[in-house]
């Protein structure tokens, strides 16, 4: 038997914990193999490190025949692997429509039009999806993500298919379709292996071959019927038991559901509960009633209205028609007595990552207000209980998926509820921890009298319900016990009996048989630069840009407000200067002194000073900027010329407003001196020189003629490099980040790939700026436009650049959001030359701005703009943007790992 | 009541147990309380002495030589003398903003009487400087004239001695205000982005759902959100201000702490109410980015921290007037710098209270309507 894959002594570290530990495998070729195991003990780790998207930390992993250490073989082998990672639709973008899915991960394989058109199509046909290529994927169903997130694996006829836990969240119909699909294709391409990681036993029983995994370490390998003859077990559930160690398998024990004693009343009514978006009717007039201490389950296909139904039971969401009750009072989602009586979970994480598990406790039992010490106490009980003691000062982010479903659910019960609502609790958690989830509910229950609203999507779960309730398109289809509903279709079990229901409803049957693919792969040698793969990026992102409304509206409004604010608002004349009057000699001669104040349109006049304390009282309020102090006999003094003392006091609070008001006064003053010796007759002695002052390159010494070209190049340092700094980051908070890792595009593709909208978006907005200012501010381009063009699309360039440089290598999109906006504020505002030219900063200030490109940008703008320089001598300055550009580019390309740690 | 406090407490505990856990972001508040503001405050100069200034002399007289030797330190910062075939390049490349240019023949014919002419070349597009420069060097230029030529025919003395000073900042040195108001500019941007990112984090992690399936009101979010982040913020901008300006950058402060920072309490209560109510307009992290920075730099630039108000077109000034940052900086410099009691600054207090007090309003009534609302 050949390997498709083999480890050999494989060892996995998260910090401290120990993913994988000295694993040694091989998995057989074309072959469907199934990893089997409780939650967090390294079937994701394992399929990462054989699909070659984390890397290696020690040991050797074999995939394809090529060591997966090695990066060539890793180029090499990633057109012929398929990795689906962990989560529903995680791979793929919501907002682009099915077909665009599909098209987009053809053009990452290099896939010509005909080709993508023609393998689309037959996998549209085989999935059923067939009828909805222009649905976006975000508002497909839990069941149709999966199939097209296969589909876009299968896109490119993978040798290898690694599927992580692919069938976690959905319903049995559309698992059923799923694994009936997957046997299809495998009939056609025989020699493809495939390689899942489930949590499903009833599922592993179809596989070829199994690895059973407990704690990083291989219990068991095989196919199915080995391992259960090896334990002598009747079915792969008990096998995989039994081949725990017995630490492990201590717990274990059947789960029996003891008869309800029915308590009075109900706990939860809903009756004609309706919910609207807009035109689409997630539920549809909905009515049921849920006894104290039952167990009443909800089961059905992903988004048919069952987490919608639950939210509104919550109060989280208002009902559009209907009345929802609890304890027989109408719900009331304002009143905090009623939510202290329910838990509630939700389907997808929704607590605190950056929290430890126990924080995260601790947290809820002060917010539900616990009294201490028992708070504590009942912390401690739910780790043990939930089994969580040894993650508990981890942080949720970094546990699987099962492990972080039991926290949320010790959040849920944390205050004793007397209702439970939870939506998809087991989802993604082990047989194991199932059944002890279920011990500890069925307790809740039956002890405790707790009510149990429950979700789910197994049926060994819905089996041991009091009640169960079938829903479908919004609609309930049936509501019973489980026994009483399988009996009345007459099917063998619960399983058959529901896809009997959602058949009826759906009426739909999937197409037998597919035609066969039409073209080959090529066997080309996968380039190590492929526009294309680049296009398909950038395709992506701008469709995605395009359906953003919102996000376009501020791109282009947020630096439209901006030129016009200050293109209006900001000027370096200081105008309206409140000042006042001391004048102790209430002369003609101090009068005509103050005359000249009083008429500056510099000036404006506030109520006379009385005494030489409200000098400094007013002074220090900010009420005034200037106060003049004319001292007694000023005037007899002057006729007399004794030279008197004027004293003059300015607010140096803001030392440029300081600094203006003092030559303001220094004009005044000569002014009035000229007037003074005109009137002596002393015209002679006037001036006895000419000072010509010449405002070059602004002769009317407009302010916009130097704000607009400053404007522009702070709007063009900022916007842009927003526009990308969450560009890479983003996708790694989603998911999406995965499709980078598992298939053949690299780095400098993918970065240059999410760059390029940006760029074209940027570049639009300058446009729009450049008429702006031409039209409506009346700035002429006296130098070289050509520089002025090429240099806003090499600033573009950089500051782009600089966004996609945070994106690249911080974790977190605040983080990213934070990073850009202070490193992009701070220079180009102070060290650019918007405010002072760069020559007047200090060497420091100097140096600041010219390691930011935002200064060299200034350069052109100001000298293409207005002072008329030519393209030979702004040309140093867009090699510098250029080479800003591509330093950016270059560490975000470094920062940026193709593997995952 | 007390509940609903201790809620408060607790959630904001968790705020900044969230805020402690990024390295990233605490390294960023560093920087920007402490190697920003230095930077900012010893590298931005309004000064015209901070100008680069250039002498063209062709006459090489005595009068020619004090003129240009007035025009040196300390007064400019190291004026180059150079050749009259270099001042458009000069100018063009921005490195000088103002250059005079002195004629042959200037001290033989101002004593003859023929008034000749000296120009000044003043960079326009330098608006900061270019006015107050060209005053201030025709200024030097007409008082070395009249004394030089006064000695020479011993001519009269001016009529008025006016003697202009400068209060609260004598010598008008830039630094003393640059370093105050980079501060509180950083404030607002932290404030702003702290908050509404975390706001916007919570709902596309799913995590403010569940907050609300709880015993806790949207309003107790709010706050929790506001209390922790600005603790940081002003907990920070208070060591910043005393141990970067005051003691690393010798900027004497003058009036009270405990004033300032209790308006600095009073804004932070208002930005960062900003900064939420901002992040219930946007539904993603990249709209809220491309939302916020027009409004943190119109904070920035219009507030009066950097230009001065007087400069802004009424309609301007009367919508700024309704930006926390407005008032708090106008609190600040007379707090800080003209050493005002609260005896004259509680107007602006209580303005800074009424706003925070309106945009938590604001923010409350969204908060409920695009919480709930499905994305």
């Amino acid at each position: 038997m050949s390997a498709v894959a083999a480890l050999d002594n494989v060892t996995h570290l998260y910090r401290a914990t120990r993913a994988l530990d000295g694993v040694t495998l091989a998995l057989p070729e074309g072959k469907m193999i199934g990893l089997i195991g409780p939650d967090g003990v390294g079937k994701s780790t394992l399929l990462a490190l054989v699909g070659g998207v984390r890397r290696i930390q020690s040991g050797a992993v074999t995939t394809l025949g090529g060591d997966m250490a090695d990066a060539r073989h890793r180029a090499a082998c990633a057109a012929r692997i398929a990795y689906m990672p962990q989560g529903l639709g995680r791979n793929l973008y919501p907002t682009l429509s099915v077909y665009e899915n599909l098209d987009f991960f053809g053009r990452l394989f290099g896939q010509g039009a005909a080709e993508r058109a023609a393998r689309i199509a037959d996998l549209l046909a085989s999935t059923g999806l067939d009828p909805f290529p222009d649905r976006p994927a975000g508002q497909l169903s839990g069941g149709m993500k999966q199939k097209l997130s296969l589909c876009c694996a299968l896109i490119h006829d993978p040798d290898l298919l690694i599927l992580d836990e692919p069938t976690t969240g959905v319903d049995p119909l559309s698992r059923r379709q799923f694994w009936d699909l997957i046997d299809r294709i495998r009939a056609r391409r025989p020699g493809m292996s495939v390689a899942v990681a489930t949590a499903y036993m009833e599922e592993a029983e179809r596989f070829d071959w199994l690895a059973a995994l407990n704690d990083g370490k291989i219990i068991g390998a095989g196919a199915p019927a080995e391992l259960r003859a090896l334990t002598g077990e009747k079915t792969l559930d008990a096998a995989f038991i039994a081949l725990l160690p017995p630490e492990a398998r201590a717990d274990h024990s059947d789960v029996v559901l003891p008869p309800l004693r029915a308590g009075e009343g109900a706990a939860i009514e809903a009756e004609n509960l309706t919910c609207r978006f807009g035109k689409f009717t997630a539920v549809d007039h909905v009515s049921f009633r849920i006894g104290r201490g039952e167990i009443f389950g909800f089961l059905g296909s992903n988004g048919c209205g069952k987490s919608t139904t639950m939210k509104m039971l919550t109060g989280l969401l208002a009902p559009s028609e209907g009345e929802a009750r609890l304890f027989g009072q109408k719900l009331d989602a304002g009143d905090m007595a009623t939510r202290r009586r329910v838990g509630y979970m939700s389907q997808s994480f929704s607590l605190y990552s950056e929290l430890t598990v126990r924080q995260n406790l601790a947290l809820h039992a002060q917010l539900f207000e616990l009294p201490e010490p028992g708070a504590t106490a009942r912390v401690s009980e739910l780790l043990t209980r939930f089994a969580l003691e040894g993650v508990a000062d981890q942080r949720p982010e970094g546990l699987p998926l099962g492990i972080r479903q039991r926290l949320q659910l010790a959040v849920a019960v944390l205050h004793r509820p007397e209702v439970l609502i939870l939506d998809e609790p087991t989802s993604g958690v082990d047989p194991v921890a199932r059944d002890s989830f279920w011990r500890l509910l069925i307790g809740l229950s039956r002890q405790d009298g707790v009510t149990i609203f429950i979700s789910t999507h197994f049926m060994n779960e819905a089996e041991r319900c009091d009640r169960i309730s079938l829903m479908h398109a919004g609609k309930v289809l049936a509501i019973g016990a489980p026994a009483d509903l399988v009996a009345a279709r007459g099917k063998p079990d619960l399983e058959q009996t529901f896809i009997a229901y959602l058949e009826d409803a759906t009426a739909s049957t999937e197409s037998a048989e597919a035609v066969g693919f039409a073209a080959p792969r090529g066997n080309g040698a996968i380039r190590r630069f492929d526009p294309a793969r680049l296009w398909a990026y950038a395709r992506r992102e701008a469709m995605e840009i395009l359906r953003d409304r919102l996000r376009l509206v501020f791109a282009f409004v947020g630096p439209l407000t901006l030129l016009l604010t200050f293109g209006y608002g900001i000027s370096f004349d200081v105008e309206n200067l409140a000042y006042a009057v001391y004048d102790q000699d209430n002369s003609l001669e101090s009068r005509e002194l103050l005359e000249n104040f009083a008429g500056s349109r510099y000036f404006s006049q506030r109520p006379d000073i009385g005494s030489a304390g409200e000098v400094d009282r007013r002074l220090a309020t900010g009420e005034l900027k200037l106060a003049i102090e004319i001292p007694a006999g000023y005037g007899r003094d002057l006729t007399a010329g004794k030279t008197p003392r004027v004293a003059v006091w300015i607010d140096g609070a803001m030392p440029f407003r300081a600094e203006t008001i003092r030559s303001y006064v220094t004009g005044i003053s000569q002014t009035w001196l000229a007037e003074q010796q005109r009137r002596r007759g002393l015209t002679m002695a006037a001036s006895p020189i000419n000072i010509e002052t010449r405002f070059r390159y602004n002769q009317a010494f407009k302010s916009v003629y130097s704000i607009i070209p400053g404007v522009i190049m702070l709007i063009l340092m900022l916007v842009p490099s927003m526009l990308t700094a969450l560009g890479v980051v983003r996708e790694k908070e989603v998911g999406s980040i995965a499709n980078f890792r598992s298939t053949p595009v690299t780095p400098v593709e993918f970065l240059l790939g999410k760059q390029a909208p940006y760029i074209a978006l940027s570049l639009a907005s300058f446009g729009i700026l450049f008429v702006t200012a031409l039209v409506l501010f009346g700035l002429p381009v006296r130098g070289s436009a050509l520089a002025l063009f090429l240099g806003a699309a090499l600033y573009i360039y950089a500051t782009t650049s600089l966004g996609i440089l945070f994106s690249a290598f911080l974790r977190t999109q605040v983080a990213a959001l934070f990073a850009t906006a202070v490193v992009s504020i701070i220079p180009a505002v102070n060290f650019s030359g918007l405010l002072v030219p760069v020559a007047s900063l200090s060497e420091g200030g100097r140096l600041v701005g010219l390691i930011f490109p935002c200064g060299w940008f200034q350069e052109i703008s100001i000298g293409a703009f207005t002072k008329g320089m030519d393209f030979v001598h702004l040309a140093p300055n867009l090699l510098a943007l250029l080479g800003f550009g591509l330093f950016y580019q270059l560490c975000a390309v470094l920062a940026l790992r193709k593997q995952e740690a | 009541m007390i509940s609903a406090t201790r809620r408060i407490f607790r959630l904001s505990v968790k705020e900044l147990r969230s805020l402690l856990a990024d390295p990233v972001l605490l390294a960023l508040i560093f920087y920007v309380f402490t190697v920003a503001v230095v930077q900012v405050a010893t590298g931005l100069k309004f000064e015209v002495e901070a100008a680069q200034a250039a002498i063209v002399d062709e006459d090489h007289s005595e009068l020619s030589r004090r003129i240009t030797s007035a025009l040196l330190p300390p007064l400019f910062k190291t004026a180059d003398v150079i050749a009259p075939a270099e001042i458009d390049a000069g100018m063009d490349s921005g490195r000088y903003v103002f250059v005079v240019e002195i004629p042959p023949k200037f001290e033989s014919d101002a004593l003859a009487g023929k008034k000749p002419s000296i120009q000044i070349n003043v960079d326009a597009t330098a608006m900061a400087l270019a006015g107050n420069g060209a005053v201030y060097i025709q200024e030097i230029v007409a008082r070395e004239t009249a004394s030089f030529l006064r000695r020479a025919d011993g001519g009269g003395v001016t009529p008025v001695d006016l003697v202009v000073r400068s209060k609260f900042n004598p010598n008008l040195n830039s630094m003393w205000f640059t370093s105050v108001m980079e501060v509180i500019n950083n404030v607002a941007i932290l404030s702003i982005i702290l908050t509404g990112s975390a706001l916007i984090r919570e709902r596309e992690h799913g995590t403010i759902e569940h907050l609300l399936v709880m015993p806790v009101r949207p309003l107790e979010i709010m706050l929790a959100k506001i209390v922790a982040n600005g603790a940081v913020i002003v907990g920070a901008s208070l060591l910043s201000l005393l141990l970067v300006v005051r003691w690393y950058l010798n900027v004497p402060i003058v009036g009270s702490v405990p004033l300032f920072l209790l308006g600095s309490i009073l804004f932070m209560v208002s930005v960062t109410a900003l900064g939420l109510l901002l992040a219930t307009f946007a539904r993603t992290m990249p709209q809220f980015g491309l939302l916020s920075l027009p409004v943190i730099i119109i904070l920035y630039l219009l507030s009066g921290s950097t230009t001065p108000l007087e400069t802004m077109p009424d309609w301007l000034q009367w919508v700024m007037s309704f930006t926390p940052n407005t008032h708090f900086v106008s609190f600040a410099q007379a707090v800080l710098y003209r050493g005002a009691g609260v005896d004259r600054v509680w107007p602006e207090l209580a303005i800074l209270a009424v706003i925070g007090v309106v945009i938590l309003g604001l923010c409350r009534s969204r908060f409920a309507k695009t919480i709930s609302a499905q994305d």
